[in-house]
């Protein structure tokens, strides 16, 4: 079996066949590349870095199993006492993959619909309708942080309504990573809006890294400009009154979220919405209205489902742990409860 | 194509990071990945003090509203800098060093950054920090108005945490008189504070944190799959 493309000219394919034959063997696993896809520099460039990733990566790995080999002790490959943790993510992963191809073929699934995402559209056109600007902030972390990724994400869905009705969006950030994904996030929202003109990079721009500096400049723009309607969506600490408050003392129309559950109950108390944690992360898919994303969502409740079961199973042996005698060791003394090994051993991985 | 290595490469480097939480041998690559995120976010301070400067200049230069502050911060960025990068008031730490400036660390206690930090921006930023406690009660306020039921329930345990979490013990033992020799004292207010907290408050969180950890996980792999790329600008 060997890989060979045919004569240069005619629309090329990589074909796997078997030489000797001539003839395509194994029909269901010859596969066929489109040669003008493959040839280009662009695929090419995307195997390099592909690959340049992949051994730069395995470097230090390989150097590790050196290391290792010298010793005595074996290579351990794998952390068995993650083993329960391992197959929990798994199967978490796996719910929400199945989920996902189910709702790509076709089946139907139901999403609960949340208020804080049906009001953002309200928002919008409450700004557009006033004259006035919106506010948008990815919260003050910097994009490694999940948190501020799902923030981008709805970014984009109200950065596409923002051009769709052409309000002027504002998004100050705090870290200059955010600024560039944000700046791509917002173009690529005018352009699918159709309003490439939209796009002004202006709007979306670094402040600083500081907590209080940022905060400082954020609220002195909303009182100067007084938007009408201010989203903060990402991750926030101490700055979250801050800016829900003064958002609050213009008369905006305010939704937030975040999954720091610390700062909940001051979004809760001062917006208008809020997004309470997991709503967060269900915003973009929620506001995207593809089915593979809601898909998602919904492997997502069944996983909600896995917890609350395993919740009751839990509560019911620890239940049964505290009114039940308890067994003695060798020594003497009262072994542990089962919950406390399903704690300790179970969960967290020894 | 612009977007299809950024998805690769977030693929690959998070499919890594998942991997080396379960693999030991994979840690140093774990970490190296680290390491990367912090370099690049590391240049990208050049590129958002470039945005921060053209920012606020083009602010001046067209006189929008609150210019003047845009002066301010170009001028302090620029001190700043200046002072930091030229070691002003930083004097050799020991003999065996060269006895100029740029021997001695820029932080070092009674050098010009030293004084900008101690004198300068940490009462800014504490007296910002100050002003939570403002905000804290405006929110309040408006937070336990008793208009329903529900508010009125959050009314009387905000007050009971609140209450409970002061030091007087005469307020929050109830006037009680104190107890007898060898008995546990009995605080009515704070232990229904712990019990309010340690309880209906931990439930409440858990299950918050519960679907957190399940919408980190769809997000982590949407992102993965590539299924949603919008935080990249969506497809081209």
């Amino acid at each position: 079996m060997d890989f060979h493309s045919r004569s240069a000219g005619e629309k090329e394919f990589i074909t796997m066949s078997d030489k000797s034959s001539g003839k395509p063997s194994m029909d269901s696993f010859s596969f066929s590349v489109s040669h003008q896809w493959f040839g280009t520099g662009l695929m090419r460039l995307t195997m390099t870095t592909v690959g340049v990733l992949v051994f730069l990566l395995a470097l230090p790995t390989l150097t590790f199993a050196e290391e290792i080999a010298d010793s005595t002790k074996p290579i351990v490959w794998f952390d068995t006492g993650k083993t329960a943790f391992a197959l929990l993510t798994f199967a978490i992963c796996a719910t929400v993959i199945i989920c996902t191809e189910l709702a790509r073929r076709g089946k139907p699934f139901y999403v609960r619909p949340i208020a804080g995402l049906l009001a953002m559209e309200e928002a919008v056109g409450r700004a557009t309708e006033m004259g006035k600007p919106i506010l948008f902030v990815p919260g003050i972390e910097d994009i490694k942080e999940i948190d501020t990724v799902a923030g981008l994400m709805v970014l984009s869905s109200v950065a596409k309504m923002a051009a769709e009705y052409d309000t002027p969006l504002e998004v100050p950030t705090s870290r200059a990573l955010v600024m560039t994904a944000a700046r791509e996030a917002v173009q690529a929202a005018a352009l699918a809006a159709g309003r490439p003109d939209y796009y002004n990079e202006d709007r979306i721009h670094y402040i600083t890294d500081e907590q209080f500096g940022y905060v400082a400049s954020v609220c002195g723009w909303m009182y100067r400009e007084k938007p009408a309607a201010c989203f903060f969506l990402g991750k926030f600490f101490a700055e979250s009154l801050f800016l829900a408050e003064a958002g609050n003392a213009v008369g905006a129309i305010q939704i937030a979220g975040t999954a720091e559950t610390t700062q909940l109950p001051f979004f809760v108390a001062a917006c208008d919405y809020t997004l309470l944690g997991e709503e967060l992360f269900a915003a973009s898919a929620y506001l995207s209205g593809e089915p593979a994303q809601l898909g998602m969502l919904k492997g997502q409740d069944f996983g909600k489902l896995g917890a609350i079961v395993l919740v009751i199973l839990g509560c019911m042996l620890a239940t049964w742990d505290s009114i039940s005698p308890r067994g003695k060791n060798a020594e003497g003394q009262n072994l542990p409860r089962r919950s406390q090994w399903i704690t300790d051993t179970v969960l967290k991985g020894g | 194509m612009s977007k299809t290595v950024p998805v690769l490469i977030a693929s690959i480097v998070g499919c890594l990071m998942i991997v080396a939480y379960f693999s030991p041998p994979l840690l140093p690559a774990r970490q190296m990945a680290e390491d990367w995120f912090t370099i690049v976010a590391t240049i990208a301070i050049f590129l958002g003090g470039a945005n921060l400067c053209l920012h606020h200049l083009k602010k001046i230069s067209d006189r929008e509203a609150g210019w003047g502050f845009s002066a301010v911060t170009l001028i302090s960025f620029a001190i700043t800098i200046a002072v930091g990068l030229l070691k002003i008031g930083v004097v050799p730490e020991s003999e065996q060093q060269i006895k100029l400036a740029w021997s001695g660390p820029f932080q070092q206690e009674g050098s010009g950054f030293w004084w900008i930090y101690q004198y300068l921006f940490s009462p800014i930023v504490s007296t910002m920090f100050a002003l939570l406690a403002f905000y804290v009660a405006s929110a309040a306020f408006r937070a336990f108005r008793a208009k329903n039921l529900e508010a009125i329930l959050l009314l009387i345990t905000a007050l009971i945490v609140l209450v409970g979490q002061t030091r007087d013990r005469e307020i929050t033992s109830l006037f009680l008189p104190p107890p007898a020799e060898g008995t546990p004292p009995y605080v009515p207010i704070a232990d229904l504070t712990e019990f309010i907290r340690k309880t209906f408050v931990t439930a409440g969180q858990r299950a918050i944190m519960i679907g957190i950890a399940l919408g980190v996980v769809a997000t982590s792999l949407r992102i993965l799959l590539g299924l949603d790329r919008s935080y990249l600008g969506g497809d081209e």
